[in-house]
């Protein structure tokens, strides 16, 4: 909170202890709410992890590296890894639906890329949960997908569909998808077409010009989407819990359960910890490889 | 990235023919396909949803005939309208506080700080998983023996609402020519007046940007507010959720198409807006 020099306000003259009172009346406020209500919030969570449950919830504060020694378990390990393959498969997939999207638009003319655009923000306005419910109606065995199925006799019994692992994926692609399209398209838009240009004049054909000069210059955008997607599909545990069923458990619906019905808060906090930094370090580690995209570009 | 689209691979260049022809570099047609196909996709969900808010049967599955009677019977129903309030008080309360926090937050940091520690946490709610801040937010106030309610859930939204106000407004600041208020200050207003009279007027583009923003997110909420409500003080994401769980009336149809109403209107205003503000500059 360093008072700016005077030098950026020439002509104003005010005492030392006014100086300091401007800039703690204007950050003070905020920075004590986000202090009280999200760093104290998080830190305690990551005090309880060293302590017992209580009965009903809550805390015993004996000293217990528990927690952390069941996490360790097979049947955790388990789904923390099963959270992460569901979460990369979400990811691949809404990769490989959206890049073509994002392609797609950044071709349009200007006044077509803005309607194309909104059509794509649009679905991710619409209430989380209602998406969600949409899918059962689509995917249920009386639901629409296994009605059309049997109109168009490709089925006489109706295919279970929801309630499986593939269900959550699709509802879970479906759900941030969007946010795979704008990054993308980001990165693409800001790319000069005369290279693509120079690249096919010069004799490359399209699919040489589009692997040689466009994906690669995309890539950030795509890494930068691939975050945005994996980052909610890990955590999210309303989908797997609606649309699969509660069959397959992710790392999400074992925060919520021990918080809310096990009742074994420590451990909860543990994983909700464990949950976050794993996301903190995929985090970095896409910071990291974009920047030595950046550079890579720079100095070729 | 500009200096990124200066040398193209050299790869390409060893691949010179002679006689090639200047062509127009076409996207083939495939790629509108997938584009349409990605839109059906997209909007499949919403529009059976929307048809089957017409359906004339209390079966959510089977096409009966045109009705409109959901409408109606959705402000009847208890439970929805009371999650509507909710929702509505929390998003109010939320919004309020963080435009106020948020505003503050993002003309001292853009004033009176370096580096960017103070910007990070301001902006760290908006990162951190909701999962995260809702069960941190529960065992605060299960410490401190706060009774949960809605304004236990007005405080929780107002933590990730400030972060994003905070950001729409700081970016706004970016904007802002610093010798306006120079100038104020050297023909002799303080401060304080300097800021309500030269740069908030300024800055209300953003401000009430950031305010929908933070009021639309509110709306939508759902994992905050399930941890930190009491049952008893449900929001209409929460309704909507329990009634996924244990049973859906047809009145859910009618509420999703309603507001899908509701965004499509604000997100097409929002445009409107953004297009009005940035023209005018």
């Amino acid at each position: 909170m360093t008072p700016t020099s005077s030098t950026t306000t020439p002509g104003v003259r005010v005492g030392s202890e006014r100086r300091a009172l401007v800039p703690a009346a204007l950050l003070g406020p905020g920075v004590l709410f986000l202090i009280v209500f999200m760093a104290i919030p998080v830190g305690l969570l990551a005090f309880y992890t060293f302590f017992k449950r209580g009965r009903f919830g809550g805390v015993v504060f004996e000293f217990t590296f528990d927690n952390w020694i069941k996490l360790t378990e097979p049947l955790y390990l388990g789904v923390i890894g099963q959270s992460i393959g569901l979460a990369l498969i979400v990811t691949v997939l809404a990769l490989l639906i959206g890049y073509p999207m994002a392609y797609a638009i950044a071709g349009l003319s200007p006044k077509w890329r803005t309607v194309a655009l909104i059509a794509i923000v649009l679905p991710f306005w619409t209430n989380f949960l209602i998406r969600t419910y949409a899918w059962i109606l689509l995917l249920n065995n009386a639901g629409w997908v296994n009605q059309w199925l049997q109109g168009l006799g490709l089925t006489d019994a109706p295919i279970s569909m929801l309630y499986t692992p593939q269900a959550i994926v699709v509802g879970l692609v479906y759900m941030y998808l969007p946010l795979m399209v704008l990054p993308l398209y980001a990165s693409l838009q800001q790319l000069d077409p005369a290279l693509r240009e120079a690249a096919t004049n010069l004799g490359a054909s399209p699919w040489r010009a589009f692997r040689t000069v466009t994906l690669p210059l995309s890539l950030p955008g795509a890494l930068t989407g691939c975050i945005f997607v994996f980052v909610p599909a890990m955590s999210n545990f309303v989908i797997p819990e609606l649309i699969g069923g509660g069959k397959t458990i992710m790392v999400g619906n074992l925060v919520r359960d021990q918080f809310l019905s096990a009742r074994d808060w420590p451990f909860g906090a543990t994983l909700a910890l464990v949950l976050t930094i794993l996301l903190v370090l995929v985090i970095l580690v896409q910071a990291a490889v974009s920047r030595r995209l950046a550079q890579g570009a720079r100095n070729a | 990235m500009p200096e990124t689209s200066v040398n193209p691979p050299t790869a390409v260049l060893r691949e010179v023919e002679p006689s090639a022809r200047p062509r127009t570099v076409r996207r083939p047609r495939g790629i509108l396909i997938a584009l349409w196909l990605g839109y059906v996709f997209l909007y499949l969900p919403i529009l059976v949803v929307v048809i089957m808010s017409f359906n004339d049967s209390e079966n959510l599955f089977v096409w009966r005939g045109f009705s409109l009677r959901w409408y109606p019977e959705l402000f009847s129903d208890a439970a929805m309208m009371q999650g509507l309030g909710n929702t509505l008080i929390v998003a109010t309360g939320a919004t309020a506080i963080a435009t106020v926090l948020g505003t503050l937050l993002a003309y001292g940091i853009h004033r009176y700080t370096r580096g960017g520690l103070i910007r990070a946490f301001a902006i760290a709610p908006a990162i951190l998983p909701d999962l995260l801040l809702g069960i941190g937010l529960l065992t605060l106030f299960a410490l401190l023996s706060v009774t949960l309610g809605l304004h236990s859930v007005v405080i929780a939204h107002a933590v990730f609402a400030t972060a994003f106000v905070t950001a729409i407004v700081l970016a706004r600041m970016a904007s802002l020519d610093p010798s306006l208020e120079e100038a104020s200050r050297d023909l002799g207003a303080g401060p304080v007046r300097t800021f309500v009279r030269v740069t908030l007027p300024q800055l209300t583009p953003g401000i009430i940007a950031g305010a929908l923003l933070a009021f639309t997110l509110s709306i939508d909420e759902f994992v905050i507010a399930y941890f930190t409500t009491a049952p008893t003080q449900p929001t209409l994401p929460i309704v909507i959720y329990t009634m996924v769980r244990f049973g859906v009336t047809p009145q859910v149809n009618a509420l999703a198409s309603l507001l899908l109403l509701v965004s499509i209107v604000a997100v097409i205003a929002a445009q409107r807006l953004t297009r009005l503000t940035g023209s005018s500059k």
